[in-house]
């Protein structure tokens, strides 16, 4: 089994108007056996910056400490908030330091950036980016999601409509996927709120 | 075929091991004591390489002392964890141990907690846990019998009807357990599980 199956993950966030969501599921397993059902994937960055790491969840913690770590020093000197483009070079960055003993991770960046225009990007363990306009996706089960996500993404959704949207193609990949699921985590950002929803799915 | 498990009750946690040390198809002694006082309310239950395990859990344990000596008051078991897990992180990828951890601590705000730490140092906080071969059979009783806020009489009734399924189901089971216990009086052994005791050699 490969070192990115270790844990199981799947990762998803989508575009919309104004608006962006971002969901994961929240099994943690250990190969074949479960451990938890309520891991958490997904790491807020600040108000309007969010990042999922899917992969070997021991280097989705660290890298999640040193990302943390990092923005607060950015804000210290800089006293704002990163944008989310700027973050995502922070990233791709401290991913391709570790070029020849990486982190098993592969992150998937969400925020709102100037004018509240939505920004979504994922990356490799090496941190090449791969910015889209529509949807990014990561984890055991991103085969699954590329294709429900291709078939279920409109541009231009509004945000009820994208909610329904990236929880019905997260709970129909990770039930095709042994290593992910145990329900999902969505969290939809918009300029004024943020609404965090546990999904209930297949429990297996 | 080390077997660490544990779980949260109602302001209590509770952790049992075996008490075998084997050296492949040798039986050392049959009372080796695997879980570890860290300080006045904290259990470290710790499964694993045999020399790591000893190592890695005094120098945690000499640790929370020297925390404590130094800044007058104890550590919370969150902080403990997160300590415990940043030292694996850190020589996971130089001189990595291969040590599984449950750490059962109570804080007197926040009551009783589990955490479990894996050897490539993934931290996540349980209700209930185990490590080894027994969790096949531990964490599908635990999932059956167990609901959050048991009482200690309900909890041992089911630590011990774990160990009767571990002792009638694992191939090389181990014959003695452990359990102990930390709540708001302070972590302290509850009771031995012997089906084995050693032999008393007279002297020569």
């Amino acid at each position: 089994m490969s070192i990115f199956e270790y844990n199981g993950s799947a990762l998803v966030a989508m575009v919309g108007k104004n608006c962006f969501a971002i969901a994961s599921d929240r099994r943690l397993g250990v190969q074949l056996q479960t451990i938890a059902t309520d891991f958490q994937r997904v790491y807020k960055i600040h108000d309007k910056l969010y990042v999922g790491l899917s992969g070997l969840a021991t280097d989705a913690q660290t890298l999640h400490q040193r990302l943390v770590f990092r923005h607060k020093l950015y804000q210290l000197r800089e006293e704002r908030d990163m944008k989310p483009e700027t973050f995502a070079s922070l990233v791709s960055a401290l991913l391709y330091e570790k070029r020849f003993g990486p982190y098993f991770c592969q992150p998937v960046i969400a925020g709102l950036g100037d004018d509240d225009v939505p920004f979504i990007c994922t990356m490799d363990c090496l941190g090449a980016k791969e910015l889209a306009k529509d949807f990014v996706v990561s984890g055991t089960a991103s085969e699954s999601l590329y294709g429900a996500c291709e078939s279920m993404y409109k541009p231009n959704m509004e945000p009820d409509e994208l909610f329904e949207t990236i929880s019905q193609a997260l709970l129909a990949s990770v039930d095709r996927d042994c290593l992910s699921g145990w329900g999902g985590y969505v969290l939809l950002v918009t300029p004024t709120e943020v609404q965090e929803k546990i999904l209930k799915g297949r429990m297996d | 075929m080390e077997c660490v498990f544990g779980m949260v009750g109602d302001g209590f946690a509770v952790v049992a091991a075996d008490t075998s040390a084997v050296h492949s198809i040798l039986v050392h002694k049959t009372d080796e004591d695997k879980v570890m006082l860290l300080d006045s309310h904290k259990l470290l239950g710790a499964s694993g390489e045999g020399g790591d395990r000893v190592q890695f859990t005094e120098y945690i344990q000499k640790n929370m002392h020297l925390y404590q000596f130094r800044n007058g008051i104890p550590l919370t078991t969150a902080a403990a964890a997160n300590f415990t897990r940043g030292e694996l992180a850190t020589a996971l990828r130089k001189n990595p141990y291969f040590v599984n951890i449950l750490l059962a601590g109570y804080d007197k705000d926040i009551g009783p907690s589990l955490y479990y730490i894996d050897y490539i140092a993934t931290l996540h906080k349980i209700d209930k846990g185990a490590f080894g071969y027994g969790s096949y059979f531990s964490l599908s009783m635990m999932d059956r019998h167990y609901h959050p806020g048991m009482s200690v009489e309900e909890a041992i009734d089911l630590v011990d009807n774990i160990i009767a399924e571990i002792r009638s189901r694992l191939v090389i089971a181990p014959p003695n357990f452990v359990i102990k216990i930390v709540d708001q009086d302070g972590a302290r052994v509850y009771g031995w599980r012997e089906s084995i005791k050693d032999v008393d050699i007279p002297k020569a």
